[in-house]
Order: structure tokens, then sequence, then C-alpha cells
């Protein structure tokens, strides 16, 4: 299991509790994830699945490698962060 | 006549209310959020408006109680691109993504078509919803028609549907204008698609390409309610007019001050009255003079009136974007609003203007509601 912790700016558009997850690679903890919360799927990735443009997801500290097929390998215990930039006027 | 008129902004989603005796605003919804349009259905009084999170992307609320209340409905998703797909654009062109990149029209179905609307995007997919949003589906048959693909961004990076026009006779003759991408149109509810006709003159592609129905980058496309083979076109180039639902176009020229802009109004009953705000072309795109004026025929487009009734004069830089101007089911209330904040609305087609605010953030889309 891997703990998933979302960015607080996710969490006034829709609710994204911290969950320990099951996956062997990003791409399995998130599917896993939205499993059980379809509506933050769309908020994370987009049409194509892909990580959206200026998200960036953290795995125990390490940027996301594969943006497109989300790869990278998760380990048990591993801590996964989602998070966004903030920018503009 | 419409008295109430919802404002999208980039700070959200503003409603202006009749009074006794002036407009006003009065609810505010999404304050601080990126509201880039709203679609009132005449059929049910629902509001559908879009969101731009940017980050988080594109999504789609429902009002049913004219919004007070909203919940986020589902939002046009692209189908999975096919990993051996062929772009079949011209070499050298950029094949689109298949991703949301912006909903950039939205329209209610007919009136014996309950719970459909029509939803434009870039990078130019059509899609319908038949349940009032609660899911969306691409139209295959104009997304896989190979000419989509020679489709090209005007302004934006990616071509897109900013009009849909659905025919109150007949709701599956449907046309969309896209930018760049010319006029097309369905007479069977999007089965098939008739590619742009023949007249729209592109000036600023090379002569021999000038005159090519499928790269003209019309800003906007409205139909007249009482005469829906009247189309008008404000486009990139100037003013184009259809009588026969967009099978040809006629260039209007003689147009002062200028005959570039971003919107066109067409009256819901008299299909030769039509409102335009100009600006310079097309390079610079401010009110000639610093002077805010909107254009009116009322023969055609033989002859134009030039409005400045309770418009800013001079020193006066508001852009109206393509979807910034409405007029009501009367045609006497029009309102149109800027890319600095302003917001006008004439009872009187148009004679006279007042001034609602002159603070709001820059406004994208005007949209009044009306009865159906």
């Amino acid at each position: 299991m891997a703990t998933v912790r979302f960015t607080r700016n996710i969490q006034r558009h829709v609710s994204c509790p911290t969950l320990d997850v099951a996956g062997g690679t990003l791409r399995e903890v998130l599917e896993n994830y939205f499993q059980t919360n379809g509506q933050a799927r769309g908020y994370v990735l987009d049409d194509q699945g892909r990580l959206r443009q200026h998200m960036v997801i953290f795995v125990d500290g390490d940027q996301v490698h594969d943006r497109d097929n989300l790869s990278d390998p998760v380990a048990t215990g591993s801590a996964i962060d989602v998070l966004q930039a903030l920018s503009g006027g | 006549m419409s008295n109430r008129c919802l404002v999208a902004t980039r700070k959200g989603l503003f409603t202006l209310d009749r009074g006794a005796s002036k407009w006003s605003i009065g609810r505010v919804s999404f304050l601080g959020d990126n509201c880039t349009l709203v679609m009132h259905d005449p059929r049910n009084g629902e509001l559908i408006a879009t969101l731009n999170h940017g980050h988080f992307g594109i999504k789609m609320h429902r009002s049913r109680d004219g919004g007070e209340t909203w919940s986020e409905i589902a939002t046009p998703k692209y189908p999975e691109k096919p990993a051996d797909y062929v772009p079949k654009g011209p070499p050298g062109s950029k094949p689109a993504d298949w991703s949301l990149k912006l909903v950039w029209s939205l329209a209610p179905g007919g009136g014996d078509e309950p719970g459909v609307v029509w939803c434009g995007t870039l990078p130019g997919g059509l899609f319908k919803s038949e349940n009032r949003g609660d899911s969306w589906e691409l139209n295959r048959p104009l997304w896989d028609n190979p000419l989509r693909e020679q489709w090209f961004g005007g302004g934006a990076d990616h071509p897109g549907i900013h009009s849909i026009c659905v025919d109150p006779r007949d709701a599956r003759h449907v046309a969309i204008g896209v930018s760049c991408g010319g006029v097309w149109s369905t007479r069977d509810g999007g089965l098939t698609w008739q590619p742009p006709g023949r007249g729209m003159r592109a000036e600023y592609m090379p002569p021999e390409q000038q005159f090519e129905p499928n790269l003209q980058d019309p800003h906007i496309v409205v139909q007249c309610r009482a005469n829906p083979e009247v189309l008008w076109v404000q486009h990139h180039n100037g003013i184009f007019k259809s009588t026969d639902a967009g099978a040809s176009w006629n260039e209007i020229t003689d147009v002062k001050p200028s005959a570039f802009g971003f919107v066109v109004a067409v009256h819901p009953q008299d299909a030769n009255t039509a409102w335009f705000i100009p600006a310079v072309k097309d390079e610079k795109r401010y009110p000639m003079g610093g002077r805010v004026i909107v254009n009116r025929t009322r023969d055609g487009g033989k002859t134009f009136e030039t409005l400045t009734r309770g418009l800013p004069q001079e020193h006066a830089y508001d852009l109206v974007f393509r979807h910034g101007l409405d007029v009501d089911e009367t045609g006497n209330r029009l309102a149109f609003g800027s890319t600095t904040g302003s917001v006008w609305i004439s009872e009187d087609g148009g004679d006279s203007w007042q001034t609602v605010s002159s603070n709001l953030p820059p406004v994208y889309a005007v949209r009044f509601e009306k009865a159906g």
C-alpha cells in the first residue's frame, strides 16, 4: 500500500482525502484511488489519461518521470503527493 | 422580454437583473474562478456554466434554480486516441491532441428534443448530450472527416467550434462555426456533414487559398430565428451573410468605420437587422479612435448606422469578444461586455445604452435568459 496525498487547493473543487492505496506503479495506484473517487480523476489526468500539464506528482519526494503513462514504480509504504502550480492573476 | 442577463467573466459568473428603473448586478457565482461560458436553456430554465480551472482542467456546472445552487456535471471528454492512428492532416501540420482544451460554445437542442445540448470545443470536437449534460458524446462523423484535420487555430493554438445554430424549424439542421474551418452544417442531426459553402474570403492567406471554404475564420455565426436560412457572420476578414443556410456567402464591404470585429447579433424576427461592434483590424484590435460604438443595419447590410448614445466616446479601449454580445427574444434588448470589464445594456434596439458596470473582470460571454 502507498499513501496518496492531494494538494489542499484541489479540495475546494472535489474532496480528496489521504488514503492508503494498493499498486505497483503510479498508474495502478492512481486508478485504484479513482475507483472510489471518479470525480477526482478529471482534475488530475487529461482525456488521454496523462498527467495534466500543470500538475505534478512526487513519489517519495522524486518528481514523476513518466507523465504520460505513469509507469513510475511505487513501493510498499511510498508516499505519493499530487500537487499543482498556482500562478497568474 | 428578458429581465435577466448572465455575464461570464475571468473571475466568476454575474447575474444582471432589471429592477424598477435600471439594471444592476444581482447574484455572483463562482467568484474567483474563470467562468468562460454560460448557457441558459429556454426549454427548462436550466443554466450550464463552464469553468476553466487551468491546472485542474475544464469543468461544467448546472443549476436548476436560476443560479442559486450549482452541481458539477460531466465534461466533454475526447475518446482514447488509437495507438495506430495515422493523422490525415496536410504535410507539416500538427495533429490535434485528443484532449479538451476549451469549451467554446453551448447550445440547447430543439424544442422537440428535451435534454439535447450541443457543445463545441477546442481542439475541434463537437459533442452532444442527450441528458442535459450528465454525459457527452463526441460527434464522430465530423471528427473522423478528413477535412476536419485541415482546420487550424486562428489566434488559439488549436482549431475550435465557437458557434452552434440549431434550426428552430427542424433541430436536425445544425450549423457550426469553426476557427479556422468555415461554417459546416448537418441536415440529419450530425450523421452527415456538409463542408462550408463558397463565398468567404480570407485576405490573410496566399492568393490561391483565399477563397478556400475550409480554412475561413468566422469569428461568430448567428441565425435569425424567424428566418433560419439567414446566417450572419463576423469574420476575421469582414462581414458575410448567407440567405441559403450557409450554402453560399456574400461579403459586405462598405462598412464604416471598420468591418473587423468579433461579434454579431441578429434580430430574432427581422433577418435584415443585425448589430456589430467594430474594431481596428486586425493585428491591433481596439475600438477605432478609442470610441465604443455599435453598428446596426436594418436593410440586410446595404447601409449601417453608428450608435453611440450612452457609450464612452474617448479613450475607451474596450474590446468585445465573440460571445460578448446578445439580443433578447424581442429584439429590443441588447447587452454587451468588454475585455476591460464594462457591461452596457440597451432597451431600444441599440439607440441608447446604459452602463451596468465599468469594473467587472474581463467579460467572456453575455447571455440573456430568454423565453422558449
